[in-house]
């Protein structure tokens, strides 16, 4: 039984994980780079859904609908003024703006909101399931993650794969110049993939703080690069990859907590993400990139 | 050649003269200064915390109240008749950037320091100011390190040891609890020193402790496997020394899971209640140890309290409190030493460290305090329960 | 005068500079001019440069991203404390310091060598969140990791400070979380700096030297340089170790000039290796000198900003964006050039300025 509750309390923290590595992974995949602000995107959107509800007394899914819209908008003024500019530069140049985007993000958040923690209601009504007889709980949030998770997840691949937006951006991530010669207007694509992965991170924060209610401005930071690693775990840039990646990094991460020591617990689940980036060198789902001579 | 030579000359003292530009200036550019001192002399107070950074709100309490003490005693006609200015600079919680604000608030001329408000960073700098000879008194860094082999240095809040004992034999003699189990944060010199000094005390007076469980910096989210060890271990009583933020999550968590055994926390603790939101309903129960309780009804807490929310919003905590009596702690010292700001850096520290072990203080953080000559402050922890939404004392 | 290849002229007005640079802050170190924040300031920015140029070797000439080169700063600052603070009263300070430095960089290079044998398997991304890994874990277990001496010699703990089993009499060295207090401080401004340009001499000697040859070749064209029969295997792993062994120098100065050695996430954990990215990408790739001026001028600009208090690291941040975007974006580039305002034409237009003169 002690098994069973920790697999599920760590599929509750993978799901999690899963949620934010799925926006990572999307702008990975198609615009090529880490953006490392994604996780400050999500502290941004857990604070609207907050103030929604707790200010302005709104119910939740309209909390989340604003903050989605919100963080769209925040997302595409911060790849118009910050990314942009640098499609042509190296990609490290971007990575090292993305961290500025992420400084930027905290310290606005800081002066807006304030340091002290806030409390986080969570959008999950539901107490959740009680299994065997109460010895087994999953709660609410959870499940809802799970799910919200696998929806998403299904949405993306059907959006890539069947609309005329997502085809022009695998098109794109493929080859970005035979991606123009076929008349694919790659800024306009590669906007919509932000637009995207930041509304995704508005509903990722809600989750997160639903799932553990404490909110500050660095609520977001630490998740985002658990959730990197879950995305590379998976193979970066692959969206099942993200959610098997997400999955697998929580469980280990319980697992080891539970199991072997909860004060080497980080030094283990990194190792484990090593060992199997040797024995898999691009991620569990990662495409082998062939190299042209 | 000699054009290179000329040219990188003329480079090398470009870029000189910009460090010197900004070492002159430096003094003036960096000051934040609240009180206008137009050249009257005043004393200096200096202080340093975190006010970015994921301790923020720990160093933004410590300056705001510093603040609020220091108005009040301007108000009254400031120390032995000076007026004080001060100063606070931020140290985002790290040990070279705290040595960095140190310097800068050297070049402005502090003459006290009243910082830092981390541990770790505060070792750093009570290493400084022993060298230049800076009294420094410090509102909440609680670690040995920080006083150990600096007799310039000294605390207002609980030493890491003091803090561990005295909870190991609260609960020995109040029976408590028979099996503990200890969550702290391994990453965290404050929490990991709190709980060697209860487990060492622990095993002194006999409570058997069942599970020992750590969670670090970066993996601070999730506590649910912490406590599924402790509840399957069968502990009837949890030690918590660490940070309300992460408490309000474990109680939380702990409640999802329908565990609940006495809930044990140290000062970190306070401020549970003031975090906004939060379901004062899980917190029912939960012992703390700490020296202030924000809705303490007496004079000078209420005083404290009002101010502080309408000057800067927000219940303050425990952090604050101590900072706060800080100033009124200088102030007593300074005054039975009959000091003014005439007398240099080191006439001061000298005479402070006597003085300060002379002083008997009523503050909103503990009754009659006094200083040992090892830094270490003496004021009996009150251990509180919450009940109702509110602090009550047991005793 | 004999003549000079480009690279290497470069480097000797670097080093001149730099020397004139120290000559000058001594000068006015002793007459009292330097502010007590700039003073403090001096030895840490060496050492992040030292860092940084190590960073430099692997980012600009493996042509690697690591986000784990705080780890191997981390590593030189806690093996050398740990060996100054274990015979600090057994040792005179100069040999102590000494065996100090060549322990903590041999500590690093160790750790970069162990490290790189798996890592470099890896490409991309894939190797940047595997050094990040590494990184995390070295600092994960300095954090549990207590040790301590008394009469019957070292004492090791993962786990806590009682677990040690010490005498009375004994000491603890390490001090988990709490980390080491109370090092020895010897780092000076001049040590510092004969560091930082023995690094620049030795990088700059090896990206030139047969092996750096190589190694530039691998990384423009790994497949080619693998035909012409190079081992590729042997080459990565020598500049991955002296990389790591030049980051590991930047800890022991560190680790020298402060009382408390804690490791955290800021001063070594992944926030530490991704400042000095970004101190190595504003300085340009490849560019050694280039490190070193970021270094400073990103070090000095929050202490800069104090002033603005609560709005500081409001203010780093745009700054910082805008510093990538003047020096990386296409566009800005386009228009600089256009209106002649190149870091090169600007470099022109100030020689002709004192020509003129």
């Amino acid at each position: 039984m002690g098994f069973l509750t920790y697999l599920i309390n760590g599929l509750s923290l993978g799901s999690v994980y899963a949620l934010i590595a799925l926006g990572y992974t999307m702008v990975y995949g198609i615009a090529k780079m880490l953006n490392f602000a994604h996780g400050d995107v999500i502290m941004l959107g857990a604070y609207l859904v907050f103030m929604c509800m707790s200010n302005a007394g709104l119910p939740a899914v309209v909390s989340i609908v604003i903050a989605i819209v919100c963080c769209t908008a925040i997302g595409i003024i911060i790849e118009k003024i910050a990314y942009k500019p640098l499609r042509r530069a190296t990609n490290l140049a971007v990575l090292i703006t993305a961290i500025g985007v992420s400084y930027f993000l905290q310290n606005m958040a800081l002066l807006i909101f304030g340091s002290n923690p806030v409390s986080f209601t969570s959008v999950v009504k539901w107490s959740g399931l009680s299994l065997a007889g109460g010895q087994l709980k999953i709660t609410g949030s959870a499940i809802v993650t799970i799910i919200t998770c696998l929806i998403i997840m299904f949405a993306l691949m059907w959006f890539v794969k069947n609309t005329k937006p997502g085809q022009a951006m695998r098109a794109v991530s493929e080859d970005k110049d035979a991606a123009i010669l076929m008349g694919i207007n790659v800024n306009a694509t590669i906007s919509l993939t932000f637009a995207i992965g930041s509304g995704l991170a508005a509903i990722a924060g809600a989750l997160l703080c639903s799932a553990y209610p404490t909110l500050n401005p660095y609520t977001g930071s630490m998740p985002g690069i658990k959730a990197f690693t879950a995305a590379v775990f998976g193979g970066i840039g692959s969206i099942p990859g993200a959610l098997i990646g997400g999955l697998l990094l929580g469980v280990i991460e319980i697992l080891a907590k539970a199991y072997i020591s909860s004060q080497l617990a980080d030094a283990i689940v990194f190792a484990v993400l090593i060992i199997v980036l040797l024995v898999k060198p691009t991620g569990i789902l990662g495409k082998q990139i062939k190299e042209k001579v | 050649m000699k054009k290179k030579i000329l040219s990188m000359g003329l480079c090398a003292a470009l870029t000189a003269s910009l460090f010197a530009g900004c070492g002159a200036n430096g003094g003036a550019a960096t000051s934040t200064e609240t009180v206008d001192t137009s050249g009257e002399l005043t004393w200096r107070l200096g202080g340093i915390g975190p006010i970015t950074g994921g301790a923020a709100q720990y160093g933004q309490g410590v300056m705001n109240a510093i603040q609020i003490a220091v108005d009040e005693v301007n108000e009254a006609g400031g120390i032995n008749g000076y007026k004080v200015s001060f100063n606070f600079q931020d140290d985002e919680t790290d040990p070279q950037k705290a040595v960095n604000a140190y310097n800068t608030l050297k070049d402005w001329g502090m003459q006290i320091l009243e910082g830092t408000v981390t541990s770790g960073a505060c070792a750093a700098v009570s290493a400084e100011t022993y060298n230049d000879r800076i009294f420094q008194l410090t509102p909440s860094a609680s670690s040995t390190s920080v006083t150990e082999g600096h007799d310039n240095t000294f605390q207002i809040c609980f030493s890491d040891p003091n803090q561990g004992t005295v909870s190991a034999d609260y609960i020995a003699e109040n029976s408590l609890g028979t099996k503990i189990g200890i969550i702290y944060d391994s990453s965290d010199p404050y929490s990991s020193g709190v709980y060697q000094n209860f487990a060492k005390e622990a095993a002194n007076v006999g409570l058997e402790i069942v599970a020992t469980e750590a969670f670090t910096a970066d993996n601070k989210t999730d506590f649910s496997t912490q406590l599924q060890k402790c509840k399957d271990a069968g502990a009837d009583l949890l030690f918590l020394p660490f940070y309300y933020q992460e408490g309000s999550v474990v109680l939380k968590q702990a409640h999802d899971m329908s565990y609940a055994p006495i809930m044990f926390g140290v000062d970190g603790f306070d401020g549970l209640l003031g975090v906004k939101d939060f379901d004062v309903s899980l917190a029912e129960g939960v012992y703390l140890l700490t020296p202030f309780a924000a809705d303490a009804t007496d004079d000078a807490t209420k005083n404290f309290v009002t101010k502080y929310e309408e000057q800067f919003g927000g219940t303050p905590n425990q952090f604050a409190a101590d900072a706060y009596d800080g100033v009124y702690i200088l102030k007593e010292a300074l005054e039975s030493a009959g000091l003014t700001p005439e007398a240099s850096n080191e006439e001061i520290c000298e005479a402070l460290i006597g003085a300060i072990q002379n002083v008997n203080y009523n503050g909103l953080t503990g009754e009659g305090m006094t200083w040992n000559e090892k830094g270490e402050v003496s004021k009996s922890p009150k251990a509180v329960i919450i009940e109702n939404g509110g602090y009550v004392s047991v005793e | 005068m004999k003549k000079l290849n480009g690279s290497t002229r470069k480097l000797i007005s670097s080093i001149a500079i730099i020397v004139v640079l120290y000559l000058v802050m001594n000068g006015m170190q002793a007459t009292g001019n330097l502010s007590s924040l700039m003073s403090g300031l001096l030895v840490p920015v060496c050492a992040y440069s030292l860092v940084a140029i190590g960073l430099n070797l692997c980012v600009g000439y493996l042509g690697e991203l690591s986000l784990g080169h705080a780890g191997f700063m981390c590593v030189g600052a806690f093996t050398s404390a740990f060996f100054s603070k274990m015979y600090q009263d057994v040792i005179p300070d100069v040999p102590r310091f000494i065996l100090a430095l060549i322990i903590g960089t041999f500590f690093a290079a160790l750790f970069g060598f162990l490290i790189a044998i798996p890592v470099l398997r890896l490409s991309g991304d894939y190797l940047a969140i595997v050094t990040l890994a590494f990184g995390e874990i070295i600092k994960n277990v300095i954090n549990v990791l207590y040790v301590g001496k008394d009469a019957a010699g070292l004492h090791f703990s993962l786990k806590d400070m009682m677990d040690l089993g010490l005498d009375l009499d004994g000491v603890v060295l390490i001090n988990g979380a709490q980390g080491i207090t109370g090092t020895p401080r010897q780092s000076t401004f001049t040590i510092a700096v004969i560091l930082l340009i023995v690094a620049l001499i030795i990088t700059h000697n090896f990206v030139n030297s047969r092996t750096g040859r190589a190694v530039k070749a691998i990384r423009d064209n790994q497949i080619a340089a693998e035909t012409v029969g190079l081992p590729i295997t042997k080459y990565k792993l020598t500049a991955f170790t002296i990389s790591a062994a030049i980051a590991g120098v930047g800890g022991v100065l560190y680790a020298h000039n402060i009382n408390s050695l804690t490791a955290t996430t800021n001063n070594f954990g992944y926030n530490m290796s991704i400042m000095i990215l970004v101190y190595v990408v504003l300085g340009g790739i490849g560019n050694f000198s280039g490190s070193v001026i970021a270094t400073v001028v990103l070090t000095m600009l929050p202490e800069m900003l104090r002033g603005l208090s609560t709005y500081r690291m409001l203010i780093y941040s745009i700054v910082l964006i805008a510093l990538m975007l003047f020096n990386w974006a296409p566009g800005i580039l386009k228009l600089r050039e256009e209106h002649g305002l190149t870091t090169k034409q600007l470099f022109g237009r100030f020689k002709k300025k004192k020509e003129v003169q």
